[in-house]
């Protein structure tokens, strides 16, 4: 066949973008290829292991299974959008320092994304509603522990509960 | 000083902002891609392959297949040092492409293409013919006359078979009051499950092939695709950037060989191999599954008077690390309850199934599995209490093994069993959870390991390390020893500043591994780094050291011994004053008039010593029965590691290893239809790796008794975390339901079974 | 990137039906989540797609003038958990599609989906068919509406015929009003995992609590589509409440299940582990209820 282009139309890490992409190909592969955004990471290309996971409209979503040309008129969150307006980094990057919740890296980004949107809700949820919404991501390096408790400390900083942030 | 403290790790800025580069960040988007055609068949010879429907598909390259493999240069893949003696050397027995299947997903044709699509396509387009053979997928199947042979020269299937003897089994037997225990206990086979798949690229730079992978050893890797292609292993240049985890599959040598081939032959074009997950599961490397069986003859004291044990160990189609996994296993047999009498046997066996290796544990996980059920077995027989029955029999202090030198310095087993008992509140559990009626019922139970540190005197301890002074007083280290997510690179760091005497922020570990720059090491397994880079750092710490201060001697005229570097400044000791600063020095060192020198200094450290490693897990379980279901409730690792070098680190590192632990003795098995010899479940679905949701908090502890060897007091805790975790499950669900388990992972299946026999069903 | 021989993208519900029947061999995307993994793996591999995914009129929850719950077929796992007008009167639904998957998975996932790929796994599907779920179905001839267990011919195929595409699931006031359930999803992992048995409940007590007036339970996994136990509905109307009711409703479904031996689990385990569902779904859906069960 002829490939088949669609231009789309969208914001990546806040800022506007169109590309023509082909229609075969997954968001992974726009982001990564397209727009070298390549913190989204593959770990499966079946939506089993989160590695490629993005915020889309501010939802996780696993970019491998996700066409291209539906990101049409979408706002797309990499890991690489997280940074601030001068290039400090977000609590939940400096948590996932300070908790050592990194080690190979590979399922970092992805965690991190699912984090954000967990965080964005501000609203403290509870050790088990936080487990299943990470769950959609795996890792074979930190027993999810750490990554555990940098996002249970950063859920409670944002609600001003620092000491209780402390005692995770 | 920064050793033993929380140290943040060098490369954490870099992972959480989705800077740090992986293998396929790194690969140019014209590469070719290289994708696999695996055999459908687990035994047999292919008689022909039809490439002509693949090869017409627009943007394929070509296809190669086993038949264009003529020049055989067979080589081994395990990531061993190398042995310059022949009969010590790992089995040479694989090919790039083979037309003699041995297993489901044995490497029979590759395609190239100029995109995904085409190559998949043509993948699905190739038509290969087989002749099959009768096929064994079960080690004791494998082992009897007449079974389907997979290898010449290993009758009977088996690779090796090693013994020990001690004493006087069969006489020890006669000793009247003994009681006899005798138990099977088997391990499944399980994927290490890295997150990010085996990917490699190759491409010519001259006449010389550039090979970029995710290994845990460039330096192995140079060496085998040397042999695998025959050419001078100086012509291969292997660079290993950051990789998303190994655990033991990145210790093979996986595709390395197929790219540097296909690069060749297409006249050294870029070509990537990036395996599918699929793939991962069947056609890299898997745990050996391990059956063994041991009898003990105890006393009415409690203690043993004889035992014996017979370890069979599933090889899977290719020896790769071959018998090493089983013999270590069985080699901490006599050593961790030592007995007057033992017998063992172990024995490495070809079957028609995915190639076993190297794997987090290395043997001792399955090893500790069958040991600790049967320790339990053996308490619950005689009527002992498993902590008493642990602690009087277990090695003592001063116990020293003959063959490897390695002793017991510390009361390591009583602290850490002591240690992991406060945690849990085991005392108080334990009487409450005896004897309980109902559906749902709670557990506590807790199992011990035995480790080692590196791999000497099996093979070779050898690291190298360059440091190299810059203007500013900053300064580069370079070393074979790679980082592979577990934090070595930051572990370096804080040793390399304290040796020198510099700051931490002026110390500049070099991550990434280039065979045609970084000094030789053979890389990250048998939890060797901390202690083998340690030497290495230490001495050439030392060495540069040395090298500073006598330049600083002609700066300052001070002589060497009243000097020192402390914080990066030389400080004279005699009163404290800093001299000058190590930066200033340098910049005069490089571009003084009168004596300019770049002060360097590269030193390699062989290394013959090796140092135990123990501690326990505690674990309690909640089993419901009518569903029969494990729930793990609480896990807690003790481990004497000697120093701690991080803390933080050790702990996220003790963490990863009681999540596989928990994986293995739960849920995880790599199932293998026995009609066909298809795997089964090879996905990340159907594969039951713990999720989030499968874990209860994870406790890490430590008991830090200094190793008197180890250059830093350090020794080793990579895998150990991994070695007691699934046995301490299992008894905690044997104290719950009176039921045992045999044979991992504690699974429903397996509950329903076990339950009906038992009656509680 | 996936092998696609062409994407045809819809622009609503009408235009939809037009290129499903200008292109015959097309088949549906919604959210992907099955469709491009069976892609992936060489299955589907050269075909054409109609993608609706794009299609915001065939989202969300709404009540249909009869009081009857309208579930948008696109409407993703992760919002109908959330929806009000679920969580008032089918809770159940919520907490089924809430163990599917993972959270991304729950957000890409539609309820459209999971029921025309017509598996028995489907953690909403067994749920609906609990609740006498209605499917509807719009093609070139216009809109037709169908009980769900008509839908599901055998595994793997619905009732969908050339240019049809399912736009919606009703859930009639008569199967929710008064009735209370439960689901439990029985799996080997806590997520990302699909069912080895799922078991929907949902029961109508009398207004003293005492009687089941109605019981209705439906499984996955227990046949090749999800089904109904009808013997043990039967056995359980009209019933008291107690102890030895709920048991002998548990051993009755053993009458309507027929699991097969695979390498997922064995027959004799499901069979067990659907009587052991059976129990505690009836009893957590009498509790729910207002309901006690008497010894």
């Amino acid at each position: 066949m002829s490939n088949q282009y669609k231009l789309v139309k969208c914001t990546i890490n806040g800022k506007q973008v169109e590309k023509m992409v082909d229609v075969r190909a997954s968001l992974t592969d726009m982001l990564r290829d397209d727009f070298r955004l390549t913190s989204v990471k593959k770990g499966c290309e079946v939506g089993e292991c989160g590695a490629c996971n993005v915020l889309i409209n501010g939802e996780a979503f696993n970019s491998c299974i996700y066409l291209a040309v539906w990101a049409d008129g979408k706002e797309i969150l990499t890991l690489e959008g997280l940074a601030g307006p001068n290039g400090e980094i977000s609590d939940i990057q400096q948590a996932f320092i300070d908790e050592a919740a990194v080690q190979c890296g590979f399922c970092t980004p992805g965690f991190i994304m699912s984090a954000t949107e967990l965080l964005n809700a501000h609203k403290e949820f509870s050790d088990d509603e936080i487990r299943k919404m990470l769950s959609g991501h795996l890792c074979r390096c930190t027993g999810y522990e750490n990554i555990f408790r940098a996002v249970k400390k950063t859920m409670l900083r944002r609600l001003g509960k620092y000491a209780e942030a402390d005692a995770v | 000083m920064y050793v033993g403290k929380n140290v943040t790790r060098v490369d954490a800025y870099d992972k959480v902002t989705g800077r740090t580069k992986y293998t396929d960040d790194l690969c140019d988007k014209g590469a070719y891609i290289a994708k696999i055609l695996h055999a459908t068949i687990p035994n047999g010879r292919v008689v022909s392959i039809d490439v002509s429907k693949a090869e017409a598909i627009p943007g394929v390259v070509k296809v190669f297949t086993c038949f264009d493999v003529t020049e055989k240069h067979y080589f081994p893949t395990a990531g061993h040092p190398w042995s310059t003696d022949e009969s010590h050397q790992d089995v040479a027995d694989r090919l790039v492409l083979t037309d003699r299947v041995r297993f489901y997903g044995d490497d029979v044709a590759a395609v190239v293409a100029e995109n995904e699509v085409a190559a998949s396509q043509a993948l699905r387009a190739i038509q290969v013919e087989y002749e099959e053979y009768p096929f064994v997928l079960d080690v004791r199947e494998a082992m009897k006359d007449g079974a389907p042979q997979l290898h010449e020269n290993y009758p009977n299937n088996i690779l090796k078979h090693t013994s020990i003897r001690k004493g006087n089994y069969e006489e020890a037997i006669k000793e009247p009051g003994l009681t006899k225990v005798e138990g099977w206990y088997s391990t499944p086979t399980v994927q290490h499950c890295h997150i990010e798949n085996f990917i490699c690229t190759a491409e010519m730079v001259g006449d010389r092939i550039k090979v970029v992978t995710s290994t845990q050893i460039p330096h192995i890797v140079r060496r085998v695709v040397g042999q695998a292609l025959g050419i001078p292993w100086g012509k291969i240049q292997v660079i290993k950037p950051y990789i998303g985890g190994g655990f033991g599959n990145k210790q093979d040598v996986l595709y390395e060989p197929l790219c540097a081939w296909l690069c060749m032959k297409l006249g050294g074009h870029l070509v990537k191999i990036d395996i599918p997950r699929e793939d991962t599961f069947v056609s890299n490397r898997v745990r050996h599954a391990i059956l063994s069986h041991i009898v003990s003859w105890v006393r009415p004291d409690g203690t043993y008077a004889a035992r014996k044990l017979e370890a069979f160990s599933d090889q899977g189609a290719y020896a790769s690390h071959g018998h090493s996994i089983v013999a270590k296993g069985m080699g901490c047999f006599p050593q961790l309850y030592p007995c007057d009498n033992v017998e063992c046997d172990s024995y490495t066996v070809f079957t028609n199934k995915s190639v076993a290796g190297a794997m987090r544990g290395y043997g001792i996980p399955q090893a500790m599995w069958a040991v600790e059920c049967h320790t339990e077995d053996v308490c619950a027989k005689m009527g002992l209490d498993p902590i008493e029955f642990r602690r009087k029999n277990l090695m003592p202090v001063g116990f020293t093994d003959p063959f490897s030198k390695n002793e017991l310095y510390s009361d390591t087993f009583n602290q850490c069993i002591t240690k992991g008992m406060e945690a849990t509140d085991y005392l108080r559990k334990y009487k409450e959870y005896q004897n309980q009626t109902g559906d749902v019922r709670r557990g506590i139970g807790m199992a011990v390991f035995w480790y080692n540190t590196a791999v000497w005197p099996i093979s070779l301890e050898t690291s190298s390390c360059r440091m190299v002074l810059n203007q500013d007083g900053s300064l580069q280290v370079q070393l074979g020893e790679t980082e592979i997510g577990q934090g070595a690179d930051t572990a370096y760091t804080q040793m390399t500043a304290d040796v020198v005497g510099v700051p931490l922020s002026d110390v500049h570990v070099v991550s990434c591994q280039d065979t045609d720059v970084t000094p030789f090491g053979t890389g990250a397994y048998a939890s060797r780094q901390t202690y083998t880079a340690g030497f290495a750092i230490r001495q050439t710490g030392l060495l540069l050291k040395e090298r500073i201060l006598n330049y600083a001697h002609e700066l300052t005229r001070m002589p060497v011994y009243n000097l020192d570097i402390i914080n990066g400044k030389i400080v004279r000791i005699t009163d404290g004053r800093e001299l000058m600063s190590l930066g200033d020095l340098a910049t005069e060192a490089l571009y003084s008039l009168t004596h300019s020198e770049h002060i360097t200094a590269e030193s390699t450290s062989q290394i013959k010593s090796n140092a135990y490693s123990f501690g326990c897990t505690f674990a309690e379980v909640e089993v419901d029965i009518p569903l029969c279901k494990v729930k793990l409730l609480d896990i807690v690792n003790v481990h004497d590691a000697g120093t701690i070098i991080n803390p933080a680190l050790a702990e996220a590192q003790v963490h990863g290893g009681m999540s596989m632990g928990i994986g293995f003795g739960l849920s995880e098995k790599l199932l293998f239809d026995e009609k066909t010899g298809k795997p089964l479940n090879n996905n990340l679905l159907d594969y039951k790796l713990s999720t989030f949701m499968d874990h209860p908090r994870l406790r890490g502890y430590f008991v830090e008794n200094p190793e008197p060897t180890s250059a830093f007091g350090t020794k080793a805790l990579g895998e150990p975390p991994t070695c007691s975790v699934a046995p301490a499950i299992r008894n905690a669900v044997y104290q719950a339901t009176g039921v045992a388990v045999d044979d991992a992972p504690v699974n429903p299946h397996i509950l329903f079974r076990r339950f009906q026999e038992e009656g509680l069903i | 990137m996936y092998d696609m021989k062409a994407l045809y993208e819809a622009e609503s519900v009408a235009h939809a039906v037009q290129l499903l029947t200008e292109h015959p061999e097309a088949q549906i995307i919604a959210g992907g989540s099955d469709v491009l993994v069976q892609m992936r793996e060489g299955k589907r591999a050269g075909k054409e797609l109609v993608s609706i995914y794009m299609l915001d009129e065939m989202r969300g929850i709404s009540y249909e003038d009869d009081g009857a719950i309208r579930i948008g077929s696109l409407t993703s796992f992760s919002h109908i958990t959330k929806d009000p007008i679920i969580q008032k009167h089918i809770n159940v639904l919520g907490e089924a599609v809430d163990m599917v998957g993972g959270p991304q998975i729950r957000n890409i996932g539609t309820i459209g989906g999971n029921t025309c790929n017509g598996v028995t796994s489907a953690d909403s599907a067994s749920t609906l068919f609990a609740w006498d779920a209605i499917i509807e179905i719009t093609g070139p001839d216009g809109v037709r509406r169908i009980p769900i267990q008509d839908f599901y011919i055998k595994a793997g195929k619905v009732d969908l015929r050339p240019g049809e595409l399912q736009t919606a699931i009703i859930i009639p006031k008569a199967s929710y009003e008064g009735y209370q359930g439960h689901y439990i999803k029985y799996a080997m992992r806590n997520a990302m995992d699909i069912a080895t048995t799922g078991c929907s409940v949902n029961v109508k007590l009398s207004a003293d609590k005492k009687t089941m007036e109605d019981v209705r339970i439906a499984y996955g996994v227990a046949g090749p589509i999800p089904m109904r136990a009808v013997t043990a509905e039967a056995k359980a109307k009209g019933q008291p409440t107690t102890q030895a009711a709920v048991k002998a409703f548990a051993q009755a479904v053993l009458e309507d299940v027929h699991p097969r031996d695979s390498w997922r689990a064995a027959k004799d385990f499901r069979e067990h582990i659907a009587v052991v569902l059976a129990e505690r779904c009836l009893t957590e859906s009498i509790r729910l209820s207002g309901g006690e069960i008497d010894e």
